[in-house]
């Protein structure tokens, strides 16, 4: 009896969690007619891809009327650049806070660590001004300078917390042999950490993909991320509400990610929870 | 080891320059990263904090004008708005994900199975960005065509479920799509606790005959402390810092009364032109992160090295 209630209960919080998801695909494949004359969980009379095609290539936001296409292809061409280098760099870092260190370095990490915990609307006027400054304002240059500063904390922090369990003499007989900095990093180091880069990259692909607050401050126009292109279809009110092709979109904007979840969902649950131990 | 240039042999220039090329390495190759936190975190929240003493609008102006800007943000209605709104949004959604979260922990903790299954649908929604989230959340729940719609249809006519237009509760269909999306991820944090909670305890109480009830509020969930700690840490730093999830949601409608100090921030320092408020507001909010993250933290450290 007790059982049951268990697996009744499990399968009620499945249900719920799973219902936004199906809402958001039956809707993205009905007609508008459909929509109306139906309700929230009716299945699609006839399966329709017209909101996905218009969502795509045609849906106006804002003033533009080209679809997510482009801000899709714009989101690509940040957030593998950003995951790529801030995850390197992290690496690195990493590294030396655990097998070169030196008077101060964990200071210097604890300091780097507060970097997790500001709220980024404190930086945000600074930044908007320095990016002028270096002239990569609207750009995507300056999206991948962006993410790549504020995610160094973040990757810094995996690499750190996963080297810290390397045992200290692998690389101590490789220092008394002679070998170097970047020869340890590059024999050594790197052919042990295959997962904690997974971690990091899926972290951080995750947080930057579907970052907002950075895309919609620091970039305007045919230059947004999808995740602005997104919201500004859905607030762009010409004529009636197309509740499909809404839907299409934000499935469209979520896509990689869930992807990502689904195919890696292991590391996914990994590193959130290295973010979570940060404290 | 490079000490031992020196013992015998004459030392050569060369090798010497090595070894300090060798030894500065690390910290050349750290020191982009110590520079770019020093300038665009620590310098920037000093470069934010002067621009709050200004009297900036459109431009940002660098002569100190007193504490007008934040005499001015705590006059103003709207930001009494979206700090109430923090105080309802942040204790709901920290709660609601708390008690769900640990629900869902200790009933898939009881050799359930299809776990990994469950636990992945539970936990997909932290996959999405806020703005999908509230996409599809504000689909779900408007009056028109969403919910209510749907509830009226399988008979109850009277049936009505508003709450995103109507102003004053707005502010708690965020916390249905805030909690629907980070629930998942609380689940996940005490599941981890609960499988690291030793066995032989909770066998000795067992012989002892208490019951299963007995055995989580007196022994298991006691010592769920520091995951409480942290997912407490976790959360109180995603509800402070929402913004997209309003954005997308209720645009911070209808009027301002779904406003977050996040979304208003952004109003006033992008849209109203109003620099100087901005960054005052931007500088309560970290404050107040300030204000209650670091006792939290504080607090569990503290309790770390009593239990080591």
């Amino acid at each position: 009896m007790g059982r049951v209630l268990i697996y009744a209960l499990l399968a009620l919080f499945a249900l719920y969690y799973l219902m936004p998801l199906f809402v958001m695909i039956t809707t993205s494949l009905k007609t508008l007619d459909d929509i109306r004359t139906g309700n929230l969980i009716s299945l699609p009379h006839e399966i329709s891809f017209a909101a996905w095609v218009k969502a795509w290539s045609t849906a106006c936001s804002g003033v533009a009327c080209n679809g997510l296409k482009g801000n899709f292809l714009n989101s690509v061409s940040f957030v593998l650049p950003a995951v790529v280098i801030s995850t390197l760099i992290g690496a690195f870092n990493g590294y030396i806070l655990t097998m070169w260190r030196f008077r101060g370095s964990d200071v210097l990490f604890t300091l780097l660590l507060i970097g997790c915990f500001i709220p980024f609307q404190v930086v945000l006027l600074p930044m908007a001004q320095t990016l002028g400054y270096l002239g990569i304002a609207n750009s995507i240059a300056g999206l991948i300078f962006v993410h790549v500063v504020y995610g160094l904390a973040f990757t810094t922090l995996f690499f750190r917390n996963f080297y810290v369990t390397v045992p200290p003499d692998l690389t101590k007989a490789a220092r008394i042999d002679g070998a170097g900095f970047f020869t340890i990093f590059w024999r050594i180091i790197l052919p042990l950490s295959p997962a904690i880069i997974v971690v990091s990259v899926i972290w951080q692909f995750t947080q930057i993909w579907n970052d907002f607050l950075f895309g919609v401050v620091f970039s305007s126009g045919d230059r947004q991320p999808i995740t602005v292109a997104l919201n500004n279809l859905v607030n762009t009110s010409t004529g009636v509400k197309e509740y499909n092709v809404d839907m299409a979109a934000a499935i469209i904007a979520g896509l990689p990610t869930l992807f990502v979840y689904i195919v890696a969902g292991k590391y996914f649950l990994r590193g959130l929870t290295a973010g979570a131990v940060k404290g | 080891m490079t000490e031992t240039g020196s013992a015998g042999e004459p030392a050569h220039p060369q090798r010497r320059f090595a070894d300090y090329l060798e030894n500065a390495l690390p910290k050349i190759v750290l020191g982009p990263t110590l520079l770019c936190a020093l300038i665009f975190v620590y310098g920037f929240i000093l470069w934010t904090g002067w621009l709050s003493f200004t009297d900036s609008k459109l431009l940002p102006r660098y002569e100190l004008a007193g504490i007008v800007q934040y005499v001015t943000l705590f006059q103003n209605e709207r930001w009494w708005t979206a700090l109430g709104n923090l105080a309802i949004f942040g204790s709901l959604f920290i709660g609601v994900c708390l008690v769900t979260g640990l629900l869902l922990a200790i009933l898939l903790d009881q050799r359930i199975r299809g776990e990994g299954f469950l636990r992945a649908i539970y936990m997909y929604p932290m996959a999405l960005s806020f703005i999908v989230t509230g996409t599809a959340w504000r689909w779900i729940l408007n009056p028109g065509l969403g919910l209510q719609n749907l509830v009226r249809q399988l008979g109850f006519e009277n049936f009505t479920f508003e709450w995103i237009v109507t102003p004053g509760m707005s502010i708690y269909t965020v916390v249905i799509a805030g909690a629907w999306q980070s629930t998942g991820f609380v689940m996940a944090l005490f599941l981890a606790g609960l499988r690291g909670v030793d066995d032989s305890i909770i066998k000795a109480a067992q012989v002892d005959g208490a019951s299963p009830t007995r055995i989580y509020t007196s022994i298991i969930i006691p010592s769920l402390r520091p995951v409480f700690f942290s997912s407490l840490i976790i959360l109180s730093h995603i509800a402070i810092k929402s913004f997209d999830l309003v954005m997308a949601l209720t645009g911070g409608g209808p009027g301002f009364s779904s406003d977050l100090p996040a979304t208003f921030m952004y109003t006033f320092a992008f849209n109203r032109n109003q620099i100087g408020m901005g960054a005052a507001s931007a500088m309560v909010m970290l404050m107040t992160v300030v204000a209650i993250l670091v006792p939290l933290m504080y607090a569990e450290t503290r309790r770390g090295h009593h239990g080591r």
